[in-house]
């Protein structure tokens, strides 16, 4: 079997988007950011969303990780871009519940464009926390206070 | 068991599988050993035929339980030639061998303005219990840097002990470089100081002779499961005299002489610091495990590692989108090594490798400060132990390079 395993996992959409990340910069009139460390290999992740009314009017992605994070985080961002805060924070319920197995419609599936693919990534456990970190990021900087410490 | 160290892969169960339609390739000794059919037999037998707890009855198979759980003891004594056994305390395991010297030797004598000195290369847990003592107490906690070839300076452990410095805490074995410290060196830099100096055996203890009594250390510190036996049972060697002056480090059964309404007086040690049911099996088995070395000769373990490193760093390191860290002369290499591939996560690496069966840890390996002073977030870390061949270190090689195929120079 060997490597030929990983063709699942590292489908060419995901080399494109850990290649050629998109949304990778700091947002300058972001409303709301977020930074998550993943404790188990000491990567980062930077979420900065500029929100205008209830729609993400902006958002941008800094910090370094694994392909799969990287991948996972340029295609959050694309999904997200323009959606409302409330349509982006269902996405991301439906992305977290992906990765720890649980079932969503078709229609649900849909919505998350590029960021479904990496429905895959449930074939290897120990890679599921790489994907999901930059949709923890965007839940978080959606939900919190103003006057939240960033972690 | 086996006839030779070169089949002793045979006395391994666990190794003789397939791992993702591969042979398995296990090279995360560093994390974790393998356990020899002998351990597993031994922690069988006890449960089978002698379990009892120790010390307190008078039946027959306490007395039994008690006599293995205490000539475990005395086989550890003698493994790390520590003069008496009363100076060998069962723990948890090397991280709450650690903590227990902070919070007991470091409680009492770390007050306002003292100094602790550590290494930028040290495990986390033997980082923590000292900065947090420290800020506890107000105390400095200083930490000694690497040369450029990723050994330790000794000129700057030379002008970070001084005479306010009161504990030296060093790892004897890194789990991320794969240096050896001059533990005796720094030892007898840390006493010129008055200064006690602990030792973290964790990468060390099961992988070379170890001497505490020539080594001169005041505490040392080890794992058990590193060296083949089950987890949840480590040592803590201490000298007597330190021990006995010392506080307990937890309150309980069997660690007492008499308690009363208003006072309890404390068992002597090595008792005074193993509060409750300790895990005699874990402690018999780790003695089995002892045994197990002992029939080896550690010399022997030390000498097979070496000839693995030998044959695998030169090979890494010819690879011209591999970075190895630590020395790059495999004479002062350990079978721990930590290296990068160019453009690609650890994470990817470990992933890759999995898939044609090789086993190695990626990440940051509990040594945060030292992958910022290497300048990385992370890092592939392939370790290696005397059951381990060429064949694991070749299925490495090859592992590595289809790797490079697979992503192609890609990502990042």
């Amino acid at each position: 079997m060997g490597l030929s395993k990983l063709n699942g996992l590292y489908l060419d959409v995901i080399l494109d988007h850990a290649n050629n990340p998109r949304n990778k910069h700091d947002i300058p009139n972001a409303t709301s950011k977020m930074t998550i460390h993943n404790p188990t290999c000491g990567d980062t992740i930077n979420v900065a969303v500029e929100v205008e009314g209830d729609r993400i009017k902006n958002i941008g992605y800094t910090g370094s990780g694994c392909t799969i994070s990287q991948a996972s985080a340029s295609m959050m961002t694309e999904a997200v871009k323009g959606k409302t805060t409330e349509e982006a924070l269902d996405m991301a319920k439906t992305f977290s519940d992906m990765a720890i197995g649980k079932k969503h419609s078709e229609d649900d599936l849909e919505k998350l464009g590029d960021a479904q693919i990496l429905t895959s990534i449930m074939e290897f456990p120990a890679r599921i926390k790489c994907a999901t970190i930059s949709w923890w990021a965007l839940q978080r900087a959606l939900l919190k206070k103003d006057d939240e410490e960033e972690e | 068991m086996a006839n030779s160290i070169n089949d002793s892969y045979q006395d391994f169960p666990i190794l003789d599988q397939k791992v993702n339609g591969e042979r398995l390739a296990y090279l995360d000794n560093a994390a974790t050993a393998q356990k020899p059919q002998q351990v597993i037999d031994s922690l069988v037998h006890f449960y089978e035929h002698d379990n009892a707890n120790v010390h307190r009855g008078v039946h027959t198979l306490a007395e039994r339980a008690t006599e293995q759980y205490e000539a475990a003891r005395t086989k550890v004594q003698h493994f790390i030639n520590a003069k008496n056994h009363n100076e060998i305390i069962f723990t948890k395991g090397c991280t709450d061998g650690l903590n227990l010297v902070a919070a007991t030797y470091g409680e009492q004598n770390i007050h306002e303005g003292d100094e602790i000195v550590i290494t930028i290369m040290e495990h986390h847990s033997n980082l923590i219990p000292w900065q947090q003592l420290a800020i506890k107490k107000h105390a400095t906690l200083k930490y000694i840097e690497l040369t450029p070839e990723g050994t330790l300076d000794m000129e700057d452990a030379k002008r970070k002990i001084t005479d306010r410095t009161k504990i030296v805490s060093v790892a004897h074995a890194s789990n991320v470089l794969g240096t050896v410290n001059p533990l005796k060196e720094l030892a007898k830099i840390a006493h010129e100081h008055g200064a006690v100096i602990v030792g973290d055996g964790a990468q060390s203890v099961p992988h070379m002779p170890v001497d505490v009594q020539d080594l001169d250390v005041d505490f040392y510190a080890f794992s058990g499961h590193k060296m083949m036996s089950p987890t949840g049972i480590g040592v803590l060697y201490g000298k007597a005299d330190l021990l006995r002056a010392m506080p307990p480090y937890q309150y309980g059964g069997e660690m007492i002489n008499t308690v009363h309404r208003d006072e309890t007086t404390f068992a002597d040690i090595p008792f005074k610091f193993e509060a409750g049911t300790q895990n005699i099996a874990g402690a018999i088995a780790l003695g089995t495990a002892v045994d197990y070395l002992e029939e080896i000769g550690m010399e022997n373990v030390e000498k097979k590692e070496q000839e693995i490193v030998d044959y695998v760093l030169p090979k890494l390191e010819a690879l011209p989108y591999i970075t190895v860290y630590g020395p790059q002369d495999p004479a002062q290499h350990t079978g721990v090594i930590a290296f990068n591939m160019d453009n690609l996560h650890p994470h990817d690496v470990a992933t890759a490798l999995d898939a044609e069966g090789v086993a190695v840890r990626a990440g940051h390996h509990c040594a945060q400060p030292l992958m910022e002073a290497l300048g990385v977030s992370a890092t592939t870390r392939a370790s290696f132990y005397f059951y381990n061949s060429k064949k694991d270190a070749d299925q490495l090689i090859n592992a590595i390079k289809a790797t490079k195929e697979f992503f192609n120079g890609g990502t990042i």
